[in-house]
């Protein structure tokens, strides 16, 4: 079917056309950045949580994750152990034919376990990212509250290059592919579902991520909203002291609400493994632009990392874009940079930014 | 009165023997001594019982596994040089002057650095490996950005340069150096090896769409591809720049979807190549129909090891390699033979090219008598041999690019091992991708710096 096709009529025209392919490909660029920003909104979001409640700069948030996907890496490994018979052809070193376990035992089922390896590592992921994200925070990050931001950022940033070298040890340098489930491996045809033409398609796991990451983002804000547990976090972010006073372990629950946040970062990295085959490097990639996704929605604001993720991440796409690019070359390159200028100019607390944060 | 004149006359005569001796010691070497004009460059041995080589490859960084394969592609060098192990490819080097105890005599031994497969990176570790630890040579790295910048560094430091991966046309084009020499291919030979391979298999009606990375090696690609591809008649649709390390190339794929182009060039290596095709493939490229034919990908430059990254992705993807271990002539089997007994799996493209290169310049010591790099230089200019993988090769004197069989391969549909992810599909013969040495310009320099 042509691009001028909708609903069965027909839009002969070739002014029609274009219209069609430029609607497509705007509708393509958003959703683009839909997907991207949801990324960033995942990362920011731990990021300024923890920011907002235990006032630190965790510069090894990227690495938790760069972790999660890892996960996704590892459970991939364990469920892929291979019964291995030699090819005799090669003899100057060991080449193996390799049949997992799991699909000799149990053949097809076997082998749908293996190819679901990535939404069922999110059940993996959920209590391994708690325990480090607690173990990192009770180990190492608590005995930096009271110390300069500038210690804060140097220790964390120095726990996130020891993280990435274990795993680099263990995993080598090289992008591991981890695809997603076969069946949704392709593509949807979102512009038959919409009645705007068969050629608008886009990637089913790519549009499960944006639906995750919406999922999540709310169950975290409905989580701080809707709970006890929340309502004493909201209210420790707000004034620590008194909620203290009140008799309320604010750290214990602050120890927590760090583990949180590396469960979001984690689930955001497996989810994420299938669009991009995790390396080692991959946490330190999103970290900057999560940074300055923070800064941009204002430092602790929850729903300010949220709009920010996703505002950045669709004028990031559209700035990649051709015609765009005609007009403004490398543009698609410095966008972030250029919104994160005009804002902090106008606004400096960023677009949702609490006054007194970082302002002492 | 007497006396004086004695005197005189003995200083005179004492004076014209001093001379004639002086003058004998110095003209001597030029005559009988092979190589003694050389006696003052940098790093000269002398009279050390060994030398020292500079492996500089990228031991961290995104290329770092390639790094490591380089490193010890250059570690089993080293050992076949000073006669221990099996001797690898010296047993079935021809026109070989090395005789498996060291170099001229001297013990062969390295030291490392890292590139970070960045350009100032790369030049301090080659400078403070020249400098400090007194190396006659520098060798590898994984990028063309890097190969230049330290190959013009070496230049002006009168230390030759042996390269490793670089695949740009520049490096041997317009920013060739006397200094430097590749053995690697170039994007140039690439084109015209897998031009012909891609008209048999795709047409000549076809409409391409470059995505390329955004660096002196993606814009040669770019050009080398799109010279061969539009001499066969396909038309370039776009050719779209993509940062280096974008990571998520969606807002760069999906322009191609409608964009009436039926074929994607990826101008991308390494980690680039892994994201950008894996992704290219979600967005359903590869089941997609464009013009009434099938919707194709083509990777111009494959690497064994970085492809493992893209899994399944890349099977039916056509592109070319250097050189892959599959290969059954004599030299590729006795290389796969050492380094697979030596480290337990097959060696990389980067890894038989690094290893080459420094058995090369081991030779061409041996060969010219001297260490002094002029001659050196002179004994790999217009050096032919065989016996070490593609064929007969000659390094051609007018720009030190080596000229051998190129290899078009595809992804391996049925793989019988993790390493069995490139199928050869041809051996382009040399005289298809030779070209004029004038055509990519440049100017090698002087002899003596």
């Amino acid at each position: 079917m042509a691009a001028g096709q909708l609903a069965g009529r027909q839009f002969p025209s070739i002014s029609h056309l274009t219209v069609w392919t430029v609607m497509d490909a705007l509708i393509l660029q958003l959703l683009n950045g839909l997907d991207k920003g949801g990324a960033y909104a995942l990362i920011a979001l731990g990021l300024t949580l923890v920011f907002g409640t235990l006032g630190v700069v965790n510069f090894a948030h990227g690495a938790l994750f760069m972790l999660g996907a890892f996960c996704a890496v590892t459970l991939q490994n364990v469920l892929t152990i291979s019964k291995k018979v030699k090819d005799e052809s090669i003899t100057f070193f060991d080449a193996y034919k390799e049949t997992p376990y799991l699909e000799i035992w149990w053949g097809d089922t076997g082998a749908a376990i293996i190819d679901w390896v990535v939404p069922i590592s999110i059940i993996l992921a959920i209590p391994i990212m708690l325990a480090i994200g607690v173990a990192m925070e009770r180990g190492l990050i608590r005995h930096f509250y009271k110390r300069p931001h500038a210690e804060q950022i140097l220790v964390t940033f120095g726990l996130a290059i020891v993280l990435q070298e274990i795993i680099k040890s263990f995993f080598g340098a090289n992008p591991i592919p981890t695809p997603a489930p076969d069946i949704i491996s392709g593509s949807a045809n979102i512009g038959m579902m919409l009645g705007l033409g068969e050629s608008l398609v886009y990637p089913w796991w790519r549009l499960i991520y944006l639906l995750f990451a919406g999922v999540v983002i709310f169950a975290v804000f409905a989580f701080l909203q809707f709970t006890t547990f929340g309502m004493v976090v909201r209210a420790g972010m707000q004034d620590r002291e008194t909620v203290g006073l009140l008799g309320i372990n604010v750290e214990r629950r602050f120890t927590i609400v760090f583990g949180i946040a590396a469960i979001v970062a984690g689930l955001a990295g497996v989810m994420y493994a299938p669009i991009l085959p995790p390396d080692y490097h991959m946490g330190m990639d999103f970290l900057v632009l999560s940074f300055v996704v923070v800064v941009v929605g204002g430092m602790g604001s929850l729903p300010g990392a949220v709009a920010a993720g996703f505002l950045l991440g669709i004028l990031q796409s559209f700035a990649s874009m051709t015609e765009v690019k005609a007009i403004l070359p490398g543009i698609d390159q410095i966008i972030i940079y250029l919104v994160a200028v005009v804002i902090l100019l106008t606004r400096p607390r960023g677009l949702m930014g609490r006054k007194g944060v970082m302002e002492d | 009165m007497s006396e004086d004149k004695k005197t005189s006359e003995l200083s005179r005569r004492g004076f014209m023997k001093v001379s004639a001796a002086a003058m004998a010691a110095a003209s001597t070497p030029m005559f009988f001594t092979k190589g003694a004009w050389a006696a003052d460059f940098r790093n000269n041995p002398g009279n050390a019982g060994s030398v020292k080589l500079g492996f500089n490859v990228p031991q961290t960084g995104a290329y770092a596994d390639e790094g490591a394969d380089e490193l010890r592609a250059y570690k089993l060098a080293v050992k076949h040089l000073n006669g221990e192990g099996d001797g690898g490819m010296l047993n079935t080097m021809t026109n070989k002057a090395l005789k498996g105890n060291g170099v001229l005599g001297k013990k062969v031994e390295y030291v490392t650095g890292d590139t970070q497969t960045k350009s100032d990176a790369a030049r301090s570790s080659a400078k403070r490996m020249i400098e400090k630890d007194g190396v006659l040579m520098v060798t590898g790295g994984s990028s063309s950005g890097v190969a230049i910048a330290v190959q013009g560094l070496c230049q002006e430091m009168g230390i030759i340069f042996m390269a490793g991966l670089t695949h740009s046309n520049d490096t041997t084009g317009k920013d060739k150096r006397r200094y430097g020499f590749r053995h690697f291919f170039n994007t140039e030979m690439s084109g015209a090896a897998l031009g012909p391979v891609l008209e048999k298999e795709f047409g000549k009606d076809r409409v391409a769409y470059h995505l390329t990375a955004d660096y002196t090696w993606g814009w040669s690609q770019e050009g080398s591809i799109k010279k061969y591809t539009e001499q066969l008649g396909w038309q370039t649709k776009a050719a779209v720049r993509t940062p280096l390390g974008a990571g998520d190339f969606s807002q760069y794929i999906t322009p191609v979807l409608n964009s009436g182009a039926d074929v994607l060039v990826l101008n991308h290596y390494g980690k680039d190549m892994v994201n950008s095709l894996t992704q290219a493939v979600q967005f359903g490229l590869r089941d997609k129909q464009a013009n009434g034919k099938d919707f194709q990908i083509v990777v111009p430059l494959f690497s064994r090891l970085m492809a493992q990254g893209a899994g399944a992705n890349i099977k039916g993807i056509y592109g070319t390699t250097n050189w892959n271990w599959s290969l059954t002539d004599e030299g590729s089997k006795a290389f796969v033979k050492s380094f697979g007994q030596e480290y337990g799996f097959p060696p990389s493209q980067a890894a038989h090219t690094c290893y080459v290169q420094t058995l090369l310049y081991a030779n061409a010591c041996e060969m010219a008598g001297t260490f002094y790099p002029p001659e050196v230089i002179k004994a790999l200019e217009g050096f032919k041999f065989d016996g070490m993988g593609n064929g007969p090769t000659e390094y051609r004197a007018e720009d030190h690019q080596c000229f051998k069989d190129v290899l078009v391969v595809r992804g391996n549909e049925n793989p019988t091992s993790k390493f069995d992810l490139l199928q050869v599909v041809q051996e382009v013969p040399r005289a298809q991708v030779e070209y004029p040495a004038d055509m990519l310009g440049g100017d090698l320099g002087p002899y003596k710096v």
